[in-house]
């Protein structure tokens, strides 16, 4: 794990919704640097433009202006397809609201990202093989095929962690990832990611939630589209564990 | 991805969606269905009136009278007479056999059995072998006893039947019209030839349809007027040339020119091609139905797939934060659309070919599967499905992902 490695750089980031005279600065001239291995927090109150910059950091979707270099490559200025490939090979999501696909095993849900990685194809053999070693490490080796509906609320959660890093991202982004959960399951889903982030993981997770963000490292707080402050959380999140 | 994928992807997604993904093929398998069945009756009739006129021989001319009435008092301007037969038989080269036709209509009685309006055919002797004819008891009249006007009726098949029920007709005595006559045969059942039905007829010599039936003042000057010549000519002669010499020979006796020709001269290959151009006249208006139901459930599959592009527009959202591009998607869908109308078109040719056989199985009509029509009807609905399917296929790999994934 290298210090100086930066998975996440931006510089100025500005999103301007709409045209004209009714445009809306989401975000307005955001610069932040991610290194490799951090747990890091995103903050700030409902249209302080977490979820903007997380949908940018996530190449969702592309800034108005500013740079972003994801893992040493600038990333503000690629297409449509380009950036469905940069989130197929370097980003793993964890959501709120878990998004499996129904109907569709644990297995299946985790090896949909090798689906469209059109620069490594794997063989379902491969993609299975890899997919039951990463249920098997969030402890659902004995479901691997029951279906989003015949499972609790932290085990989709743990099939949405398992399917986020299936592809060996170089960041996981993780939006509310416990916001649906009961405390217990929200505890598990964090340790979980604090057993990934002892791995090496890069891992930035947007919350609204003080409580949660204290287990990260660092916490950047926005505010009306800007960086308001940086909050070392110290080793004491990791001491809680 | 890969089309494998995409193809096991699609197939999942209509096997979870079990009575929508039918509903959705019911349009392409009922379009497919009446092609294959309409195309298939449409060529089952082909097939029996191409049968039905070949049977009767190729090498037949019909020479049909044109008889335009007179007015009142006067007599009636050109048509056949009785004489023209004779003068063909002896006058044109390559003709085998000649036969005479004349027709009216009266009541027929037997005991307590009274039939109106029965059709008459008189004929010559020729008349079984040309219209490929037999008969099923007694015989016909000879040429002896047409000379003679002898009374002497052979009955059609049906006729035979309603006017005797069980019982042998031969030897026993009819009156049509008001003249008493001796049934001495009954026909083989024959059924619809063209659209004419022999089965009711009765059949009497032409001479005594001259005399009682058809009687005219105007027959001792002008002879007795006929409807129909026969006439059957050896297959190694020129069709073309006896025509021709037939119809030279007409118009001198008539006094006339080809121009203004009171008779018409065809042949069966003239009837064979008119009906041709019937039957594929009709068969290209039930092309056309069966196609436009082809349209309609292309319609319906657009319709479902962009309601079901609504329905998972959060699926989209997933498979796009995932690393799908608007090509996967597009694949995906378009996969699915084929996959339902390439099914349904299966599903299709079964029914329709099912349907064929149990229709022409139920019915009296024949019919007869196209191979062609299975593949035409098969390859329109795959078509079908690309065209209809791609639109709502383009909307889905449209979409903004971030937009569908807060889709609720």
């Amino acid at each position: 794990m290298s210090e100086s490695r930066k998975i996440i750089e931006t510089v100025d980031i500005t999103k301007i919704y709409g045209m004209g005279d009714i445009s809306v600065a989401a975000l307005n001239g955001v610069s932040i640097d991610i290194h490799a291995g951090e747990f890091v927090a995103i903050m700030g109150q409902s249209g302080s433009g977490k979820s903007t910059l997380m949908h940018i950091l996530g190449c969702l979707s592309k800034p108005t202006a500013g740079q972003y270099f994801l893992d040493g490559e600038d990333v503000s200025q690629l297409d449509k397809v380009e950036l469905a490939g940069v989130r197929n090979r370097k980003i793993g999501f964890i959501f709120q609201a878990y998004n499996l696909l129904a109907r569709t095993s644990a297995l299946r849900n985790v090896t949909l990202p090798l689906l469209y990685d059109h620069v490594n194809p794997r063989t379902i053999e491969e993609a299975d093989a890899k997919a039951e070693k990463l249920l098997e490490m969030v402890g659902l080796s004995g479901r691997i095929h029951h279906q989003p509906h015949e499972l609790s609320g932290g085990q989709q959660q743990r099939v949405a962690i398992a399917r986020s890093l299936v592809n060996d991202p170089v960041l996981i982004i993780g939006d509310e990832p416990t916001g649906n959960l009961d405390s217990r399951s929200g505890e598990e889903i964090m340790n979980l990611l604090h057993t990934l982030h002892a791995q090496g993981t890069t891992i930035v997770m947007v919350t609204h939630d003080p409580k949660i963000a204290a287990h990260t490292q660092r916490t950047i707080s926005l505010l009306d589209g800007k960086v308001d402050f940086i909050k070392h959380n110290g080793e004491a999140a990791h001491e809680t564990l | 991805m890969k089309p494998s994928e995409a193809a096991r992807i699609a197939w999942e997604a209509i096997l979870k969606n079990k009575v929508r993904s039918v509903l959705t093929m019911l349009g392409i398998i009922i379009g497919v269905a009446a092609v294959i069945i309409m195309v298939a009756i449409s060529a089952g009739t082909e097939a029996t009136i191409q049968e039905q006129i070949t049977s009767l021989g190729s090498n037949l001319i019909f020479v049909q009278g044109s008889m335009k009435r007179g007015g009142p008092g006067q007599p009636p301007t050109g048509g056949l007479v009785f004489d023209d037969a004779a003068a063909i038989e002896e006058g044109v080269s390559g003709v085998t056999s000649v036969v005479v036709e004349q027709n009216a209509s009266e009541t027929v009685k037997y005991g307590d059995v009274a039939l109106e309006e029965i059709s008459i055919l008189g004929t010559t002797s020729g008349f079984l072998s040309v219209r490929d004819m037999e008969l099923a008891d007694g015989r016909y009249f000879t040429d002896k006893e047409i000379d003679r006007k002898q009374k002497m009726v052979v009955l059609g098949s049906s006729l035979a039947e309603e006017l005797f029920g069980e019982d042998d007709p031969i030897n026993q005595v009819v009156t049509v019209g008001t003249t008493k006559m001796t049934v001495i045969g009954v026909m083989e059942e024959k059924g619809t030839v063209g659209n004419v039905s022999y089965d009711s007829y009765i059949f009497m010599p032409i001479t005594v349809v001259f005399q009682k039936f058809t009687p005219s003042m105007f027959a001792r000057i002008m002879g007795d007027s006929i409807r129909m010549i026969y006439v059957e000519v050896d297959p190694d002669e020129n069709i073309e040339d006896i025509i021709t010499q037939i119809e030279l020979l007409l118009v001198k006796r008539h006094d006339l020119t080809l121009d203004t020709a009171d008779f018409t001269v065809t042949t069966q290959q003239d009837i064979i091609s008119t009906q041709e151009s019937t039957t594929s006249a009709f068969r290209s208006l039930l092309a056309w139905v069966a196609g436009v139901s082809l349209i309609v459930g292309g319609i319906g599959i657009m319709n479902i797939m962009l309601v079901s592009v609504t329905e998972r527009t959060r699926e989209i959202g997933i498979r796009q934060s995932v690393g799908a591009t608007p090509n996967d998607i597009r694949l995906q869908f378009l996969t699915e659309a084929l996959m339902l109308s390439i099914v349904g078109g299966l599903i299709g040719i079964l029914v329709g070919v099912g349907g064929s056989y149990i229709f022409g199985a139920l019915s009296d009509m024949r019919t007869v599967v196209q191979p062609s029509s299975v593949l035409l009807a098969f390859s329109s609905s795959a078509i079908v499905g690309a065209f209809f399917g791609y639109y709502p296929a383009n909307q889905a790999a449209q979409l903004d992902p971030i937009e569908a994934l807060r889709y609720e």
